[in-house]
């Protein structure tokens, strides 16, 4: 195990959360600390990416109950722009395309925001061009995906790629990675994860949103937590994605079915 | 009551001071543009190619006309510096209804030949002839242009002469009380020749209403290459009633490209006519709107031979209580096989109140033909926006940053080099809401 920081950087308690007047979070509760990989399984429906959603401000959910602390500080209470500026990085299962921004502009608005929030000067256009040549390396993404438009006639792949690459040049606290596995073929899966994990420090936390173990295999989790009907209804160690993997999610919703 | 009696009692009575203003070939067409006048019905708002648009409204204040010619005096360079700086052009200013040659203007700029219509009347007769060949004055816009034009600007572009400087023509406003500009151009391109021009319209004063009378005649010749670009940015007091007419010949390739950023009410008519195999044809435009803005475009493309391609987009982004209108025909006629024609109409409402009004139409009359249109109103992605707004980009600058997205097929099909980078710069100022801030120019056009 490794060092552990006292605080907790994001502490969900109790949380509610419904679109369109349907409520999907039911009160989910989880503590993630530095340096913690954290992943969620859970069947179709039970709610995985309206936790993320959720967690990184979409206008369509209504929270109806609960709270959440990052690093001591409301999130509820922020912006979406306000919380990826604290550190809250959301890899998109469908990552939007943008015709007519081209990656370049898109990059550079958003570094550029979150150091004007941090009441820093935009960086220059040199350093700028630098850090992404850097950070592009991370994930093997080409130069010519970068000069595009936004996802734009990106592969499923690439698209995922994107979204681990700018990850990278945003160096979140806390990123979600919301089915970064879905699509992806195995020589992608591996590119990307090795670009998760090249940028995994005990600072920084991550959630794995997945269906399955196979991305465990390369990034791997300290927990691992089940989703079930909006709450989170089993918690363990990484043995238990294995025991999901065999014996599917059949058993853990008769048991609570149950209840 | 029908606005167009004042213009009618005005020419009349001033009719001798005109005539005597201008060269013959002007004078010429007066008569037959008169009647036409006399006889005319203003189509009502709502009628079938004034859907948004009251012309009655427009025409109806009193404007003043500058019927003696009252000389503007003063320093030309000093009062107004262009939007599009740093790009060398042939400029000529229009005060009004008066052109005057800016410093860098030569009456023979590589082989192109600039002068007024008095000018070309001694020099150019036989090229000014074109004059009022392809005006319609069953317009009344146009009629009343035709009536009381008593000067203009020809550009001939000699046969096989490239120019490699474009031409730019600043229209603008100046006069402190209420006026109606009446302005004319008229551009030859000659067999095999190629150029480029660029018109600009500016208001200089935000109170004083102006009404701004434009008819534009291009004659594009065999393979001949030929771009217009039409660049407003007037006064919320400004209205304009513009024409332009295009006639292309065999194998040419004409782009017209009309752009408003601000301005007051615009009726902007595009009639291009096809009539040549083999022509290429750019229709596009751009129009970003807001607080009262109203942007009414109509366009024709007649395909009179076959073989030809035309591409036509117009895209609006509106805001506030702002008004677009596009209606937009292409018509191909008896026996044009393997026409390629494609029309477009993209629009952004980007507030509640913004009104848009579109209406695309194809009129085909030959089997082997490619025809397509395509027409969208809608607002701004939102699951683009939120993506955005999640990698740090506040909500007002992803916004600005889609809207000038929204654009950017449009600005990119500019050919001239320098003026694409420049209205990559003015739409994003426009956006910004600081394009009347304009650092290079004493003009306070805009908002």
């Amino acid at each position: 195990m490794r060092h552990r920081a006292l605080l907790n950087m994001l502490e969900i308690k109790d949380l509610h959360a419904s679109i369109e007047g349907k409520e999907i979070l039911k009160g989910v509760n989880l503590s993630v600390r530095p340096g913690e990989v954290h992943a969620i399984m859970g069947p179709n429906g039970s709610g995985k990416s309206t936790l993320s959603n959720v967690l990184t401000g979409h206008p369509a959910y209504t929270v109806t109950g609960g709270e959440v602390s990052f690093y001591g500080k409301d999130l509820l209470a922020m912006s979406p722009e306000d919380r990826a500026h604290e550190g809250l990085f959301l890899s998109f299962q469908y990552p939007v395309e943008i015709p007519g921004v081209s990656m370049v502009n898109f990059m550079r608005a958003a570094i550029n925001e979150k150091r004007k929030y941090f009441g820093q000067e935009p960086l220059s256009a040199s350093d700028f061009l630098k850090l992404m040549r850097e950070k592009r390396a991370v994930v093997e993404l080409d130069n010519k995906l970068a000069s595009r438009a936004v996802n734009e006639g990106f592969s499923g792949g690439e698209k995922k790629r994107n979204e681990i690459f700018q990850m990278a040049m945003l160096e979140p606290r806390l990123s979600i990675l919301d089915e970064t596995d879905s699509g992806l073929d195995i020589d992608a899966l591996r590119i990307v994860a090795s670009g998760v994990n090249k940028l995994k420090s005990d600072d920084n936390a991550t959630i794995v949103i997945t269906h399955y173990q196979r991305l465990l295999d390369y990034i791997k989790p300290d927990f691992v937590h089940v989703l079930y009907k909006g709450r989170i209804v089993m918690s363990a160690g990484p043995e238990l994605a294995l025991e999901l993997e065999e014996k599917g999610y059949d058993w853990i919703k008769a048991q609570i079915d149950n209840q | 009551m029908n606005a167009l009696k004042q213009y009618i009692d005005l020419f009349e009575d001033n009719r001798a001071a005109i005539d005597a203003g201008s060269p013959a070939v002007l004078n010429a067409h007066r008569d037959a543009a008169l009647n036409a006048l006399r006889q005319a019905q203003l189509p009502r708002k709502g009628s079938e190619d004034y859907e948004a648009t009251s012309l009655e409204d427009v025409l109806a204040p009193d404007y003043g006309v500058n019927v003696r010619r009252i000389a503007f005096s003063g320093d030309t360079t000093e009062s107004f510096r262009c939007d599009v700086p740093n790009m060398s052009t042939c400029l000529y200013t229009c005060f009004n209804d008066t052109i005057v040659a800016g410093p860098n203007a030569v009456r023979n700029a590589g082989g192109v030949i600039v002068e007024t219509f008095k000018e070309a009347a001694v020099n150019h007769p036989e090229v000014l002839a074109h004059y009022g060949s392809m005006a319609q004055l069953d317009d009344p816009t146009v009629a009343l242009n035709t009536m009381l034009a008593q000067d203009g600007l020809l550009v001939w572009v000699p046969r096989g002469v490239i120019a490699e400087r474009p031409i730019q023509l600043v229209n603008i406003f100046n006069s402190t009380q209420p006026l109606m500009a009446v302005r004319r151009v008229l551009v030859v391109v000659d067999d095999g020749a190629q150029a480029r021009m660029l018109v600009c319209d500016h208001s200089q004063s935000k109170e004083v209403s102006y009404l701004a009378s434009q008819v534009v005649e291009i004659v594009v010749g065999r393979d001949a290459t030929f771009d217009y670009y039409d660049l407003e940015e007037s006064s919320p007091r400004t209205h304009r009633l513009s024409t332009i007419y295009a006639r292309q010949a065999q194998g040419s390739n004409l782009l017209i490209d009309g752009i408003t950023l601000t301005n007051g009410l615009t009726r902007n008519n595009y009639r291009i006519s096809v009539d040549g195999e083999h022509a290429l044809t750019t229709l596009l435009g751009m129009t970003i709107a807001g607080d009262q803005q109203h942007v009414d475009t109509h366009s024709l493309i007649s395909h009179n031979a076959g073989h030809c391609k035309s591409n036509e987009m117009f895209k609006y982004v509106l805001g506030d209580q702002a008004v677009g209108a596009f209606a937009g025909k292409i018509l191909i006629k008896e026996n044009c096989p393997r026409v390629e024609a494609y029309q477009g109409n993209r629009n952004l409402c980007a507030s509640s109140q913004a009104r848009m009004h579109t209406k695309p139409q194809l009129e085909i009359y030959t089997d082997d033909v490619k025809a397509s249109h395509g027409t969208t109103i809608g607002q701004l992605d939102q699951d683009a926006l939120y993506y955005m707004r999640t990698r740090g980009i506040g909500e007002a600058e992803a916004r600005r940053m889609l809207m000038q997205a929204f654009m950017s097929d449009v600005i990119d099909g500019v050919r001239l080099e320098m003026l694409r980078d420049r209205l990559y710069h003015l739409v994003e100022k426009r956006f910004n809401g600081t394009l009347a801030a304009c650092s290079t120019c004493a003009s306070a056009c805009g908002r």
